[in-house]
């Protein structure tokens, strides 16, 4: 539904550039991984997309730069799921998702039977109705992932960014919450960036890669291209095996002898 | 996305919100039993079952032979009324102005004199009746409340530069460690001015902890328009306390101007409460004890929890009053050692049910 431009973007903490100049353009209903090693840059350059950073060059949605939009405008634009997601233990689930409302809000105002309803479509929509009353303490990793996501979603944003969605969650939980995403993307045109820590499912679920290395982008393209051994050793400093699937999914295997040099 | 959303789900968003409406009726009927309990027991005056009949019988329309005669009319009316009317805007204020450092420092712990609102107060009045008390005899109004509420302000303000300075005011950490700076270094000057003036260690003591016993309708009517104010101020950001509970960040990439919400917030609970603090002293306990009680009953969403707290800390220090002028004789046991010595069991019963019921 949304395309988003970067271009030039660069982040800097204190005098610290952390992101250098990063250009690069997600079509509307695209799915783009960033991919690194640990401080590679890639939560600072999604936390400059949602704003929360301050950031050099520009970042456009479907054209207009986000720098011209207010800040409501740009949280209805672009949803954010964080790394470690702050849930209050007493919130209802209910409660929470309704959050995501909050770029429709006034500043004095609250939440219509619009919002309400919204939140509670999300929740269907996610199967969490059940859990709606619960407070978030009581609930389960899993669960609690797929609430972050419906809070996103509650946002109606067209662009989405999860940094690091799945590092909490086991496989089965993993491979849920990346199925979910990923059925959004198709069924509604989601533009999505991701950062994330495991190659294999980067590669299995985005559309496009990129690797980031201390700021800068080193190598992008498809999975195939991208996840290569000799790439990853340079960059990961690991020595990794990858397999190709038929159906064309890259593995990545870390492999165990010797030592690295 | 074109999410449409099914009746069935919309009724039970609707019956989630009307759950919560129930606490509302409770409140009053909370704070109205605690003032007419509040006018009723006195140490002097009429029998305490014709009070609530006089009260009737000067309401417009109303007329009741009550049996209270004019100069008892006068104890329950410029006398006990205004001190529960004190103590019941104290109160509320201070609960109210807890709940919102709470919320915006998400802090439970985090009372309304977290930024130095009472250690600047505690030193404005020492500073009155220590060095200053000659210079100020001449002044139209109290020095040592005018005095307490300037120097509350000038404590929270400054430290609320020196955190801006060091940390920006996008951390709440840096706040409160400024705040701490700030607490250390007030408490310290009226350390000192108190060693050096020892004579007067009394009399400060009595006007920091507590002086509800001589509230007059003048102190009602100081103090109101600040407390008024402030409220309907700390009222009207209740949502965007709620946001804040899922983070900075968060909360600004949903679109909230999180450091306006912060200073704003700030601001009008510091306001609120240097203006109690000036007339009725530092009152412990109340700023955090409340806005526990009411969370541990009615929920923690700052939407119930905020118009909740201003009721239910009403009626807690209205009550809270009580026994301390019933019980000493002839001098009255501060507010705010009585607000400990009844809050903190209370608390730590109402905490142990709560666990019980999990």
């Amino acid at each position: 539904m949304s395309s988003i431009e970067l271009r030039d973007v660069s982040v800097r903490y204190g005098r610290r550039e952390v992101v250098h100049a990063f250009t690069e353009s997600v079509r509307s209903g695209e799915w783009l991984g960033l991919i690194g090693p640990n401080g590679a840059g890639k939560s600072s350059l999604l936390r400059a997309i949602v704003g929360i950073v301050e950031f050099g060059g520009e970042i456009a949605v479907d054209g207009t730069s986000l720098a011209l939009r207010s800040r409501s405008r740009r949280a209805a634009l672009v949803a954010y799921v964080p790394q470690e997601p702050l849930m209050p233990d007493d919130m209802t689930g209910f409660e929470y998702v309704l959050l995501g409302r909050a770029p429709y809000v006034g500043y004095f105002g609250s939440e219509t039977k619009h919002d309400r309803s919204m939140a509670a479509a999300v929740l269907e929509r996610l199967d969490l109705e059940t859990f709606a009353d619960r407070r978030l303490a009581t609930l389960s990793g899993g669960e609690r992932q797929r609430f972050v996501i419906a809070r996103a979603l509650a946002t109606e944003a067209p662009v989405l960014l999860l940094d690091e969605p799945t590092s909490a969650l086991d496989i089965g939980h993993q491979q849920q919450a990346l199925e979910l995403v990923s059925r959004l993307q198709n069924d509604h045109g989601l533009t999505v960036i991701s950062a994330m820590h495991d190659l294999t499912l980067a590669g299995m679920y985005s559309d496009r890669l990129a690797l980031l290395h201390e700021g800068s982008v080193v190598a992008r393209g498809t999975a195939a291209d991208v996840l290569r051994a000799e790439t990853l050793a340079e960059f990961y400093g690991v020595r990794v095996s990858v397999h190709h699937e038929p159906d064309g999914t890259v593995i990545v295997v870390p492999r165990r002898e010797g030592a690295i040099t | 996305m074109d999410l449409t959303a099914p009746s069935l789900t919309v009724d039970g968003a609707a019956a989630r919100s009307a759950g919560r409406i129930g606490w509302y009726p409770a409140a009053v009927g909370v704070v109205i039993v605690a003032v007419l309990l509040g006018v009723m027991i006195g140490p002097a005056g009429p029998a305490s079952w014709r009070v609530p009949l006089a009260v009737l019988d000067h309401l417009p329309l109303i007329s009741i032979d009550s049996g209270v005669t004019a100069a008892e009319w006068n104890i329950i009316w410029e006398v006990r009324m205004p001190r529960v009317v004190l103590a019941g805007i104290v109160g509320s204020m201070l609960s109210l102005a807890g709940a919102s450092y709470q919320g915006v420092f998400r802090n439970p712990l985090v009372d309304p004199y977290l930024l130095g609102a009472a250690a600047g107060a505690g030193l404005g009045a020492t500073i009155v009746f220590t060095v200053a008390r000659s210079s100020t005899a001449d002044w139209p109004v109290d020095p040592a409340p005018a005095m307490a509420f300037v120097f509350a302000l000038g404590t929270v303000a400054l430290t609320y530069v020196v955190g801006a300075a060091f940390g920006g005011t996008k951390s709440g950490v840096t706040l409160v460690l400024a705040g701490v700076a700030m607490v250390s270094l007030t408490t310290a000057i009226q350390t000192f001015l108190l060693q050096r003036h020892s004579e007067v260690v009394r009399e400060v003591y009595s006007w920091i902890l507590g002086r509800l016993s001589s509230a007059s309708w003048a102190d009602v009517r100081m103090v109101s328009p600040y407390v008024i104010g402030s409220s309907i101020v700390l009222l009207l950001h209740r949502r965007h306390l709620d946001l804040l509970r899922i983070g900075d960040d968060e909360a600004a990439a949903l679109g909230a101007p999180v450091a306006r919400v912060r200073l704003v917030v700030v601001t009008a609970a510091t306001l609120g409460t240097a203006a109690v603090v000036a007339v009725s002293g530092l009152i412990g306990f109340v700023g955090i004890v409340v806005p526990h009680m009411v969370r541990l009953i009615a929920g923690s969403s700052y939407r119930q929890l905020l118009p909740l707290t201003i009721a239910f800390g009403a009626a807690f220090l209205i009550l809270a009053d009580i026994p301390g002028r019933v019980l000493t004789d002839p001098a009255e046991t501060p507010i705010g050692v009585v607000t400990a010595l009844l809050g903190a069991p209370f608390f730590i019963v109402l905490l142990r049910t709560r666990q019980v019921a999990r």
